[in-house]
């Protein structure tokens, strides 16, 4: 029988700690509403999403209720539309008219994104990969909720370096289209390498193709956790650490995989994965700096944050194992640096650098991640941001992504306001060196030399 | 049937466990195991009930706690055993 403590433990989790449940993701596929005709294409994409998506936000506030534990968000994500869209979509333009029914179909069944405004071009662009990514600007501006993923590159098969240099103007473009709000429109748009298909977590989320006609995934989260926790073994060994961040883990998991559970068997969808991500907010007591500082570092960026992140994202992750029957999606520590108290106030102080953030990119759980730069910044530099990004995804066969807001009208020393869970952020330098000879060669890098396994 | 969590945390006054057994027995709702401590002055108890017999519906009683909660000035819980059950047992 449960006791008391126990009882008490998890509440407070809850009510003090911010532990929540921050997304139930329901991944449809839209590859059976392919048509050769646009307006019926968008009809059978607004019906199947509808059909399959008008219980889930009644469902999981359901469940919310029941367990009493906060389920932040309710979302969808779909089958990557430059597939979906090919057939029908011969301009950008028309692919700007899907994003439409896209957010559309998010409005009436009251998620509050839709991921999969998608392509998957690792190794080369189709046309109507290409299209797709020409239109995302204009379908960034032109939408609320729409949330769209370029994958770049992979381990397998090297980078598309056509593709990085294109993203490096599309994310100049998105900025210049929403330049009125801090260039709001690069919140949503992430550059990926190594992208994975069952991902719960905007801004890269999609359905993947590997995956079957719907699935539930499921994303707790917890930083508020892993700090208390931490703040009772204040001096312990590594050993000790490394134990209470597991455990603590292992315990904020069996949350989500009660709840995925749950939303799988309440909605009559498949179970796919928890992904057991440690997703600071804003809010006060919800940081991954801070889980960092309490490690014993005196801000986020001093030297040993790279180790300090290594050790707290792959404690995560064998925590988070042990707890769920499958685990996928990201799984570990994100380092956003708007979203996270204790990030702005280390990129304010001037503890945490782009060159630092990317170095810990390198451990942590996915890459750069709303990252405010100067609006100036030449597309070039930004798509050379992304190659560093992508060649780290790339040879150490993780995850990498680059998710970054030139805004436009401002510099260093300036701030950006996004509003809500994007929260805010200082401009942060960028090396002003010119790389544009480098990323205007064209073609791909080749798949490193240990993608060779067969 | 899954059994049901109240948990009551707050200040300690006179009569809490009476007000909140009151609510429970009006809505045929049986209490099998209570335990509770005081540190420093609040109250924190816990109770495992069965709500097998109670006619309305799981969210309403959490709700009408969660009120009768407010009316007495401590926070009242009602949440399904699994929360607990899935994150402390294996």
């Amino acid at each position: 029988m449960i006791n008391l403590r126990e009882v008490s433990e998890t509440n407070e989790m809850i009510s003090k700690e911010n532990l929540d449940v921050r997304t139930i993701t329901l991944g449809i596929s839209l590859l059976d509403c392919i048509d050769s005709d646009k307006e019926k294409l968008k009809k059978n994409i607004f019906d199947k999403i509808y059909e399959s998506a008008k219980d889930l936000v009644s469902t999981g506030d359901r469940i919310s209720k029941y367990y009493g534990i906060p389920i932040v968000n309710k979302r969808i994500s779909v089958t990557p539309i430059a597939m979906v869209g090919g057939a029908a979509c011969k301009t950008p333009e028309d692919f700007t008219e899907i994003a439409v029914t896209l957010d559309e179909a998010a409005k009436k069944v009251g998620v509050n994104f839709i991921g999969g405004y998608s392509a998957l071009v690792s190794k080369g662009m189709t046309a109507a990969d290409e299209m797709l990514i020409r239109s995302i600007p204009l379908a960034l501006s032109k939408t609320e909720r729409i949330m769209s993923s370029v994958c770049v590159g992979s381990t397998r098969t090297g980078i598309d370096m056509d593709a990085v240099r294109l993203m490096g103007d599309v994310i100049k473009q998105t900025a210049e289209l929403t330049k009125d709000n801090d260039s709001i429109g690069c919140t949503k748009l992430v550059v990926l390498c190594n992208a994975p298909d069952d991902n719960p977590f905007m801004a890269g989320a999609f359905h993947g193709v590997t995956e079957g006609d719907k699935v539930i995934n499921v994303g707790v989260s917890g930083p508020g956790v892993v700090k208390t926790a931490l703040e009772k073994v204040r001096g312990e060994s590594f050993e000790v650490l490394c134990e209470t961040i597991k455990t603590t883990a292992c315990k904020v998991t069996r949350v989500g995989q009660l709840v995925a559970m749950e939303a799988s068997k309440r909605l009559g969808v498949p179970f796919g994965i928890v992904d057991l991500s440690l997703a600071p907010t804003p809010a006060i007591g919800d940081s991954v700096a801070d889980i960092l500082c309490e490690m014993g570092l005196e801000s986020a960026g001093a030297p040993g944050t790279t180790a300090a992140l290594a050790i707290l994202n792959d404690q995560v992750k064998k925590g988070g194992v042990m707890a769920a029957s499958y685990v996928g999606g990201l799984s570990g520590a994100f380092i956003p640096v708007s979203e996270d108290q204790g990030m702005i106030d280390a990129a304010e102080c001037g503890s945490l650098s782009i060159e630092k953030l990317e170095a810990m990119t390198c451990v942590c759980s996915v890459g750069l991640d709303m990252i405010a730069i100067p609006g100036d910044t030449p597309n070039t530099t930004i798509s050379g941001i992304i190659a560093d990004e992508m060649a780290i995804g790339m040879i150490n066969q993780k995850t990498t992504a680059v998710r970054i807001i030139p805004v436009i009208g401002k510099g260093v020393g300036d701030n950006c306001e996004f509003g809500g869970l994007l929260g805010h952020a200082p401009i942060m330098k960028v090396n002003p060196f010119s790389c544009s000879d480098f990323v205007n060669r064209q073609g791909r890098i080749p798949a490193p030399i240990h993608s060779f396994k067969n | 049937m899954s059994k049901t969590i109240i948990t009551v945390v707050g200040k300690d006054t006179v009569g809490i466990i009476a007000r909140v057994c009151t609510y429970l027995a009006d809505n045929s709702i049986n209490i099998e195991d209570i335990s509770q401590t005081i540190v420093q002055g609040y109250f924190n108890m816990m109770m495992v009930v069965d709500m097998e017999k109670c006619e309305k519906h799981f969210i309403d009683v959490a709700e009408e706690l969660e009120k009768l909660g407010n009316d007495i000035g401590v926070i009242i819980h009602a949440q399904k055993e699994e929360i607990f059950e899935k994150m402390h047992r294996f």
